[in-house]
């Protein structure tokens, strides 16, 4: 269980990235954030990932808190990140460290059938296409077997039908080990598809201003009703977390972040 | 095979790079052409003036021509005296190279790697690479004498500054997102530099070497004027006093091929460190 308690995060600048955030993702959850732009979704997933240190509060993974990458933590970023001197292979095995070579071989042979690519183990990144970039990326993130994997709106520079099989694949690679999964994005349907739980959040300074259950069974029918249905759920709470002036108990609980961090 | 169909349709891109796999002996007889095309000026060039010479049109005498030259050239190999020169001039180059490189690597990467040693270390050494370095000929001679010591200084500090700042702007210039992948799997400060900036700044490093040593030809040359008994940069100066312009050319020829030459065994050396590389030149 990821849990995050009164998160805050000020920028040297004194910007106010994410303000007292609390919210518990459950073991094996795929949970959505998605909001507007500037509404510190990055900037809270970087904080699970230990790449940034919060201001205020603290982030908990079952009984530990977590100060800095933690080896269980795994996370998948906007772009993806190769690194173009290793073939596809070499980049899914980046992270695989203290096994032997046997069992590297069979752990990244696996994760490539997983995500379709065997035939290109051993090209560079640069021979491959952006959708297939990402998959080796999603490769990388699962095949160290992380209890919480983090995406960073990973899809968003694909087109919507290298999307689609993206999704497939990641659901496909979720299935096997059940790994917690915050999703960061700002496409609604891909939160419909992909999430148990969308989180929304609002802008300035950056906060939970809503959660939408999304129980549909899986797998989701894009097309059917039900689907439409959460669908316009969450855009009319987008909607509202966008235009509604902020409500009274939200702002009691910003006094009481600032409190806090002073 | 389907997958593949279908990717292609994603990116025309990737669908370059499929083409280019089976076609690639038709490509290399079309290189090998190209490489040819660059002969043509110059043996052009040399065969009209050849011509000119030969017709009584141009004299030759401050320009001989290639026929000329070739017999001087063919002359001196005969001797022994060309190897001499050139193992001499090599020699040089190789010495002051390896010195200077090695320190432009060591400083380079401490620079570019500790932001302490950087603002302790970058205002001295910028401000001595503002310094021509033909300037310190005289009190290197007064320092290490008028042999070898002070000809392999010289050389040495040529080659030192470009590798000094290749080197360093190369680390400065990593890209923070591939260092967060490192980061991301907690990779300790080694194995950073190992897996991680090692490998991003070596096609920049190979760059800085190359420029390098194309400087340290040329230092060899000033460092073989300020009196020197053998070397290619002595056959230079000797061909001014006696008056002999084919063997200054003569030694300006073999300049170049020994030049060209480092160069390509610098370039093949490091080819299959950098082979990974998604530049334009690759693809072409």
């Amino acid at each position: 269980m990821l849990s995050l308690e009164h998160l805050s995060k000020t920028y040297a600048d004194g910007t106010r990235a994410l303000s007292d955030i609390n919210l518990t993702v459950h073991e094996g959850e795929i949970v959505s954030l998605i909001g507007g732009s500037g509404c510190g979704k990055t900037t809270l997933l970087r904080l699970i990932a230990g790449l940034d240190r919060e201001s205020a509060g603290r982030i908990r993974l079952d009984d530990e808190v977590l100060s800095g990458p933690h080896p269980a933590v795994g996370i998948v970023f906007q772009e993806p990140r190769l690194l173009p001197w290793l073939s596809v292979s070499d980049n899914i095995a980046f992270g695989l460290d203290g096994l032997s070579a046997a069992q590297k071989k069979a752990r990244v042979a696996h994760a490539l059938e997983k995500v379709s690519l065997v035939e290109h183990a051993d090209r560079w990144p640069r021979d491959l296409s952006g959708g297939q970039q990402q998959r080796v990326s999603i490769a990388r993130a699962f095949v160290t077997n992380p209890k919480v994997l983090l995406l960073d709106e990973p899809f968003s520079a694909l087109d919507a039908f290298t999307r689609a099989s993206l999704h497939e694949h990641l659901l496909g690679l979720w299935e096997e080990t059940r790994p917690t999964v915050v999703l960061v994005t700002h496409d609604v349907q891909e939160a419909v598809t992909l999430a148990d739980r969308a989180v929304v959040m609002q802008p300035k300074p950056g906060r939970i201003f809503d959660e939408l259950p999304l129980t549909l069974s899986r797998p989701r029918d894009r097309t059917g009703l039900p689907f439409e249905t959460s669908v316009r759920r969450v855009l009319t709470a987008l909607d509202h977390s966008l235009k509604a002036p902020q409500a009274q108990p939200q702002r009691e609980r910003d006094r009481q972040a600032a409190a806090l961090w002073w | 095979m389907t997958g593949k169909a279908a990717s292609q349709a994603w990116s025309s891109h990737e669908g370059a790079a499929a083409l280019a796999a089976p076609a690639s002996t038709e490509k290399r007889r079309a290189f090998d052409w190209r490489i040819l095309l660059g002969f043509f000026l110059p043996i052009a060039i040399a065969l009209l003036w050849e011509a000119a010479v030969k017709s009584g049109l141009a004299q030759g005498r401050l320009v001989p021509p290639p026929s000329r030259i070739i017999a001087t050239l063919w002359g001196l190999a005969q001797t022994g005296e060309l190897w001499a020169h050139t193992w001499m001039t090599l020699w040089r180059v190789l010495v002051g190279f390896v010195i200077g490189a090695a320190a432009g690597i060591v400083l380079g990467a401490m620079s570019g790697a500790n932001r302490t040693i950087r603002q302790l270390l970058d205002p001295t050494l910028q401000a001595l690479r503002a310094i021509p370095s033909i300037a310190w000929v005289p009190l290197f001679i007064l320092w290490l004498g008028i042999f070898e010591a002070s000809k392999v200084a010289l050389i040495a500090v040529g080659v030192f500054f470009p590798v000094y700042l290749g080197i360093a702007g190369a680390i400065l210039s990593v890209d923070r997102k591939l260092v967060e992948v490192g980061h991301v799997f907690r990779l300790s400060r080694i194995q950073l530099a190992r897996r991680i900036l090692l490998p991003a700044v070596l096609p920049e490093a190979v760059i800085a070497l190359r420029s390098g040593l194309g400087l340290g030809f040329m230092f060899v040359v000033a460092a073989e004027f300020m009196g020197a008994s053998e070397g290619l940069g002595y056959l230079l100066v000797d061909g001014q006093q006696m008056g002999k312009p084919d063997q200054i050319l003569a030694a300006i020829i073999a300049f170049a091929l020994l030049g060209k030459t480092a160069d390509s065994l610098l370039v093949a050396a490091t080819k299959p460190l950098v082979r990974w590389q998604d530049t334009v030149r690759e693809r072409l």
